[in-house]
């Protein structure tokens, strides 16, 4: 089997829950569960002529392999994560074989424990803050006919006080963008702030103040989804994806037992 | 596949049971966003087919570009953004206008007009009036 690897898609704890009948993983190939140690690792086998080494340099580059990868990956988690609580783990992860997928369930059993324990009867939720660009920066006065000795100190002074505007804004933004991340992380278990996104990745020019996931018990879902609606308006706009598996609450630090 | 989430849709009932209920949140940023740059990080030798994760990341980082990294990759496109950078046009006239004045300026002033600059030295062309480069090219013309 020296041509195929193993696609690791997830980790989860109850072994006693079958894999989903007939889900398909990346490039199409029918999903399984690997026991081991208490612990259930969902794999594909995977041609290795697309996810070696050499071949995934190329292909991770192509957007249109990688968003199809990127969705299946997630189909499959998304699958899983229905069962009970699981760990997700990072897009394009191949082993060699199953051996030594079950070696690193024996092996990192307690971290992969630890981290289900955590994310149990939870659920991410995913919000981003946009500020509403309904006024654009101030329009510049014409230079008033009263200072035609220096339209340079005129123009400096637009200048600053156009500066100051933005800064103004950029500051007020920032700080009510901490404002949503507080109240809607005391709703939570855990929240985690992820970088504010490209518009081009976005699909919208508004600028991103916020891109919170939050970790929030099942039961308080309402609530937080509520707390959400109260902090609408005033310039920024609110919004939320979700439920998500815990993909950002399930980081497992490098270095640990090997 | 862009389908957004109706906030208040919230809950375990959330999770449908059929697989292909077709609960695909979000765009493939989104996605890329939780299954590449957050997740669990398998360390060391039980990898096997070492993905170049670091290089992979960075690579996508010029899609899920944030403020901070794309700074770092050179990507400054909110200093392009009009609303972000005020009033870059307005610069751009202003300038115009005020060189445009010190060009008005010079031409009443033929004595400066007779200073040549030193053979070889390095001249900026933004700084000089146009008229003068004018003059100086119909000079060398004639």
């Amino acid at each position: 089997m020296d041509d195929a690897g193993t696609y690791l898609y997830a980790v989860a704890s109850d072994v006693a829950v079958p894999c989903p009948e007939g889900l398909k993983g990346v490039a199409g190939r029918d999903v399984r569960a690997i026991a081991q140690s208490g612990l259930v690792a969902y794999v594909s086998t995977v041609p290795l002529e697309q996810f070696g080494e050499e071949p995934l340099r190329r292909s991770m580059e192509d957007l249109d392999w990688l968003g199809a990868t990127a969705h299946a990956h997630h189909r499959v988690v998304e699958a899983v994560a229905r069962l009970g609580p699981v760990a997700p783990v990072r897009l394009v992860t191949v082993y060699s074989g199953e051996e030594q997928v079950r070696r690193l369930l024996e092996e990192r059993h307690d971290d992969f424990a630890d981290t289900l324990a955590r994310v149990a009867g939870r659920q991410e939720w995913g919000v981003k803050a946009y500020v509403v660009k309904t006024e654009a920066a101030p329009v510049a006065p014409e230079p008033a006919a009263e200072e035609p000795a220096s339209p340079g100190t005129a123009y400096l002074k637009r200048r600053q006080a156009s500066l100051r505007t933005r800064e103004e804004s950029w500051r007020d933004a920032g700080a009510r963008a901490e404002r949503i991340h507080d109240v809607l992380r005391c709703v939570a278990v855990a929240s985690r702030r992820h970088r504010a996104q490209d518009p081009q990745l976005s699909g919208r020019d508004e600028w991103m103040v916020l891109n919170g996931a939050y970790l929030v018990d099942e039961e308080r879902a309402e609530e937080f989804a509520r707390a959400l609606d109260d902090l609408r308006g005033q310039g920024i706009e609110l919004e939320l994806t979700g439920p998500w598996a815990p993909y950002s609450f399930t980081v497992l630090e490098e270095g640990g037992p090997r | 596949m862009t389908e957004q989430y109706r906030p208040g849709v919230v809950g375990r009932q959330s999770y449908p049971s059929s697989v292909s209920s077709g609960r695909e949140p979000a765009n493939l940023g989104d996605i890329l966003e939780r299954v590449l740059d957050r997740g669990v990080v398998i360390a060391g030798d039980i990898r096997v087919n070492l993905l170049d994760i670091e290089l992979l990341t960075i690579k996508l980082r010029l899609i899920i570009a944030s403020v901070d990294t794309a700074r770092e990759m050179g990507i400054d496109w909110w200093e392009h953004d009009p609303w972000l950078t005020g009033k870059d046009q307005a610069l751009v006239e202003e300038n115009r206008r005020l060189r445009d004045r010190i060009a008005a300026l010079e031409e009443g002033r033929p004595r400066r007009r007779a200073i040549e600059p030193i053979e070889g030295e390095v001249e900026s062309v933004e700084d000089r009036p146009v008229r003068r480069t004018e003059a100086r090219r119909d000079e060398r013309g004639g």
